[in-house]
Parts: C-alpha cells; sequence; structure tokens
C-alpha cells in the first residue's frame, strides 16, 4: 500500500532519528562499547533489510543469508591474513566473497526455487550447514573454530592519526580523538547507508514492485508475463551480494573472523528475529529491529543487574531479575512484541490511520 | 477472412486416465468473439489453461500467428500476446489498483527488469495504467488496495490488467460471474469495445444465455473435452445436439 499514513510519518521519523544517532555516535556515545554497538546495529541493518527483500517483498524464506555474510568476511579476512593489510587485499576479499556468493546463489535458486517454499528453505538449510562444516574444517584457510585475526589498513589502526596538531598528538574534537578508530567507524557507517539506500531504491523500482506481485500471486504475474523462476534468483543473487559486502565490512570492523561473528547459526536466527520484531516488507522495520535486538543483546544484562540491585530488599524479585536470566527476559519481551505488534513495529504503526 | 490468429492443433491433456480435454481442434481469427459454451466439467476453463499455459499439453499444439507455444511458459506465451483473465478474482490483493495495473504495463514494456529507478517517477509507465483505469472506470479507486474493492470492481480491475497487458489473445473466463446485474453491462461493454478494435481475437467462456447472445459472432460447445459444435450463434443455439448436453441428455449424445 502505497498511501502515505501517520504511521508511515511516525516510522520514518523514528528512522530519521536513529540514523541521526548513529551519525553522531561516536560524538553522543563517548565510550568502547557503544562505538560496538552503534557499528553492528549498521552492518545488521543492512543484513536484515537484505534478508527483507527475500523473505518479505519476494515470500522467500532462505536460512543460507548468514553464509553469504560469512562468504564476505571470511573473503576480506582470508585477502587480509594472506595479503597484508592493504587496500588491495579488502578490494580482492570483498570481490571474491561477492563471486562466491553469485556462484552459489545462482546454483541455489535455479536448482530449487521451483519447489515449494518449505523444500526451498530446507535445501538453504542444508546448504548452509555444509559451509560451516567446512570453514571449521579447512582450518589452514579458514582458522577453523579459532578464527582468524588480521590487520586491515593503516588508517583504521586505533594508534592512526587523521589530524595531528603542531606538537603531531591527535586533534580531538568535541573530546573525540580523530584517529583511525574514528575513521573505521564512519567507514562503516557510510558504506551501511550506500547499501541501505540501494536496497531502498530496488524495493521503490518496477522490479520491486514485480517482486511483491510474485509474493502476492505467483501464478498471476506469471500470466501477466513475468518469468517468475528468474525473478526470484536475481533477488535471491541480489540479497546474497548485499549481505556479501555486509559481512567483508564487519570483517573490517573487528580486525577478526570467526564461525561466532560471521557464520553461525545464531545470527541467522538474530535476522529472523529482527526481521519480525521490525517489520516484514517495510524496510524501515530492518532498521527498529536491529537497533532494537543489538540494545537488548548488549545491554539488558546491564539494566537488570541494576534493576536485581534496587530491589535487593524485596523476596523473589531479585532472583528473577539476576542479570544471568537475561535471555528469559528477552523471550519475553519478543513474546510481548509479537503479540502486540503482530505486523511487527514498522508494519504495525504504519497501518494505523491508513484509510481503506 | 482474416489467417487464424490463434490455432489449437489436436490439443489433449490427461489427468491419469480421465481426458479432460480431447484432441480439440480449432481456429480464432481476429475481429472475432467466440464464446465457448458447455455443461460445467466439459473441461472449458481447462482448454483455456492449456492455451495460456498454465498446464502443459498431453499432446497436441498451441499456434499463435504460427509460432509454436505448446512448450513455452505462462510468462513466455504472455510475451507473444496471450491474455489471459482468471474465472475467480486473481488479482495482487495487497497492492493498489495503480500498482496492479502497472504490473501489466511494465510487463509488456520490460520495465521489470529496472532495478534503481524508483517506480513512482516513471511517468509514461503511470500514465499509461491511468487510461486503463479511466477506461475500466476504476480511476478514482487507483489508490486503494485491490483486496479491499467491492467484488464488482474487482471483476473490472481483471478486465482493466487484462487490456494492460495488450494482448492480441483475449481470454475471459467467465467475467461477469457473481456480478450483480447493475455492473456486469460495465464488463460487457469493456468486452464489446475491445472486440470493436478489428485486430483482437476475443475468447469467452459465459454461461448466461442473454450475454452470449448479445456478443458472439460465433458459439463453439464443448463437452467431455471434446468439440462438440461450432458455429454461427442462431445455428449452434437451435442443433438439437446442443439441446440435449444442456438438456442432460449427454450419455445419448457420447
Amino acid at each position: 500500500m502505497t498511501q502515505v499514513t501517520n504511521g508511515t510519518r511516525i516510522v520514518k521519523a523514528i528512522v530519521l532519528l536513529i540514523g541521526a544517532l548513529l551519525l553522531f555516535a561516536p560524538f553522543l556515545f563517548q565510550d568502547v562499547r557503544s562505538i560496538e554497538v552503534a557499528a553492528r546495529i549498521c552492518i545488521f541493518v543492512v543484513l536484515v533489510a537484505s534478508y527483507d527483500l527475500l523473505i518479505g517483498y519476494t515470500g522467500i524464506v532462505s536460512f543460507a543469508h548468514t553464509m553469504f555474510f560469512g562468504f564476505g568476511a571470511y573473503g576480506a579476512a582470508i585477502a587480509l591474513r594472506q595479503m597484508g593489510p592493504g587496500w588491495d587485499a579488502v578490494a580482492l576479499g570483498a570481490l571474491a566473497g561477492v563471486l562466491v556468493s553469485i556462484v552459489v546463489a545462482i546454483a541455489i535458486g535455479l536448482l530449487s526455487l521451483r519447489v515449494k517454499a518449505i523444500f526451498f528453505a530446507m535445501i538453504t538449510l542444508a546448504v548452509a550447514s555444509v559451509v560451516m562444516v567446512l570453514a571449521s574444517q579447512l582450518s589452514q584457510l579458514t582458522g577453523g573454530e579459532d578464527g582468524i585475526t588480521y590487520k586491515t589498513p593503516e588508517v583504521f589502526k586505533t594508534a592512526y592519526k587523521l589530524v595531528t596538531d603542531a606538537d603531531g598528538k591527535v586533534v580531538k574534537v568535541f573530546g573525540v580523538k580523530l584517529n583511525g578508530k574514528l575513521a573505521a567507524y564512519y567507514f562503516v557507517f557510510a558504506t551501511s547507508l550506500i547499501l541501505f539506500i540501494a536496497l531502498l531504491r530496488i524495493v521503490a523500482s518496477p522490479f520491486g514492485t514485480v517482486l511483491k506481485a510474485i509474493r502476492e500471486n505467483e501464478a498471476r504475474a506469471e500470466a501477466i508475463g513475468y518469468r517468475v523462476v528468474a525473478y526470484r534468483t536475481a533477488v535471491f543473487v541480489i540479497a546474497a551480494v548485499i549481505a556479501s559486502l555486509a559481512g567483508t565490512v564487519y570483517a573490517i570492523w573487528l580486525k577478526y573472523t570467526g564461525p561466532d561473528t560471521a557464520l553461525n547459526f545464531s545470527i541467522m536466527i538474530d535476522i529472523l528475529l529482527m526481521v519480525v520484531i521490525g517489520g516484514m516488507g517495510t524496510m524501515w522495520g530492518a532498521v527498529n529491529g536491529a537497533v532494537l535486538m543489538v540494545l537488548a543483546q548488549y545491554y539488558l544484562r546491564d539494566l537488570m543487574g541494576v534493576a536485581a540491585e534496587a530491589t535487593a530488599n524485596i523476596p523473589v524479585l531479585p532472583y528473577l531479575l539476576d542479570p544471568h536470566r537475561w535471555l528469559f527476559w528477552l523471550g519475553i519481551i519478543f513474546i510481548l512484541l509479537v503479540y502486540f505488534f503482530p505486523k511487527g513495529l514498522a508494519g504495525t504503526i504504519m497501518a494505523k490511520g491508513a484509510r481503506t | 477472412m482474416s489467417h487464424p490468429s490463434l490455432v489449437t492443433q489436436d490439443l489433449t491433456i490427461r489427468f491419469g486416465g480421465h481426458v479432460a480435454v480431447n484432441a480439440v481442434s480449432c481456429e480464432f481469427r481476429p475481429g472475432e468473439l467466440t464464446v465457448i459454451v458447455g455443461p460445467n466439467g466439459a473441461g472449458k476453463t481447462t482448454y483455456f489453461n492449456l492455451i495460456s499455459g498454465q498446464l502443459p499439453a498431453s499432446a497436441g499444439k498451441v499456434l499463435k500467428d504460427g509460432v509454436d507455444l505448446t512448450s513455452m511458459a505462462p510468462s513466455a506465451r504472455a510475451h507473444h500476446g496471450i491474455g489471459r483473465a482468471f474465472q475467480l478474482t486473481n488479482l495482487f490483493p495487497q497492492l493498489t489498483v495503480l500498482e496492479n495495473i502497472r504490473l501489466a504495463v511494465q510487463a509488456k514494456s520490460g520495465d521489470g527488469r529496472r532495478l534503481f529507478r524508483p517506480a513512482a517517477r516513471m511517468t509514461e509507465l503511470t500514465a499509461k495504467a491511468e487510461r486503463y483505469l479511466e477506461a475500466t472506470r476504476l480511476q478514482d479507486v487507483s489508490h486503494v488496495a485491490a483486496a479491499t474493492l467491492p467484488h464488482g470492481d474487482q471483476r473490472k480491475l481483471e478486465v482493466a490488467l487484462l487490456m494492460a497487458m495488450e494482448p492480441d489473445i483475449y481470454m475471459f473466463d467467465e467475467p461477469t460471474a457473481g456480478m450483480s446485474l447493475d455492473h456486469a453491462p460495465d464488463v460487457l461493454d469493456l468486452i464489446a469495445e475491445i472486440k470493436h478494435d478489428q485486430s483482437k481475437t476475443v475468447l469467452l467462456v459465459e454461461h448466461k444465455m442473454d450475454v452470449v447472445r448479445a456478443l458472439a459472432d460465433r458459439i463453439i460447445v464443448l463437452h467431455n473435452g471434446e468439440l462438440l459444435a461450432d458455429g454461427p450463434p442462431d445455428e449452434v443455439m437451435s442443433s438439437q445436439i446442443v439441446r440435449d448436453v444442456y438438456l442432460g441428455k449427454s450419455s445419448e449424445v457420447a
């Protein structure tokens, strides 16, 4: 539905606010942990949005999205490890990740997009599992379970001085050192923004309308002249390429790539939760979902620690609020969100005030 | 007489042992409106599905202007000018009326492959889509989701979608099914207009005899998947064999 509702305006305003907070994050939240959180949010917005292109817009359920993310991350990691910290390694790693993603996505797409959705989902699950096993077995290349640590280009080193004063010391702006860490964050922010805008353009294009048509009524889309298998394969490849690029960017940010950061199935579950909580088929939902989930993962435990201390004199409560039980509370929050926002945060708010 | 635009040669489909359409050979010409009649289960919709490609033929051929479409996917047949509307309303429910039509317009123009240009700013597409909305008198509801339209408007949208494909062959499967008497004439007027353009070939499955009489240039009768009669309306409707089928003496005919 393209009509502009008050709900849509609210959602767009929230997304703009989040965008502004992320843009100024290094200046607004000046500690190491916050900047980690902000970078992770940027990456996951792209990852979740590209997954939304599949599940929300086209109606394709895939469990292989983390795998494509991993291709990009491992591509950069291996290249940086083997070739040393240069932009040539970054470019080659990104390219390798993208190429592998394209080949694998086309293979999966052409072999199995004709089958029913549930079988397709199972096939993606199987392929993703095989890749996970391969990554841990080929330890000479991938570092196995330990992963790979490496250096990134000079400009991203924390000790690197972007701007120096007369004494050769790094210049501070609003108390923030203009060093390599800052450069790395803005590299993450800018690439994420570009990829997210590319996704927004895609869903607003005629191609995007075809994707929605396939989700709504596959047979009729075919009948009016769209080769559905070709369009589904194309969107699967596009989503894979974007996930792969996000993986490369994350690998550069972390300076470490291992199964836990780039390939584990728990990342896939995070993506699924973010897209459901944010709202499928909206793109804006990816932003809300990623922000909420990453914040919860990083700060719910702290918050509960504070709550447990505050209620120390009351029976039972501190026991329930013990920080060790944060996953339990996260689960409860999810259930409540799904119950009160059945179309996800963005989807439900956007539907408010819609004239039908 | 002009050359036939659409030809079916011995078109057949079997489901296990059951032959739903049995060796139907027929030619359809531009400027001609053919009504396909027959009792329920006669194979009318199945015959349509074979022509537009939703079902694969077991035997026989479908030719459009001499091109063999038999092994093509429905989307490829659409690009060869086969346009099909469906008996049960078959739209894109969560998309707006305008988006529904624009999909058909951009399928024809090939713009569906464009990735980065906002569809809303492609004014030539929208302008074309709006022409079809005006032709079907749906312009006032262009930004409403198709699912929320009243049934009669959904049927009109179904016709508009078909018109926006700009096919050479128009296939309507009971276009007035479930419509009130007030709304049916709108859809029938649209079909009459299409027929009036002498370059189009129209196939119509219809039960209502007044509709058949008003529009048909020719009637073919299907019964148990076989072509039973073919000719001008008066001739076919007065023939004994057709009366027998409709009066339920089918066992004797077969």
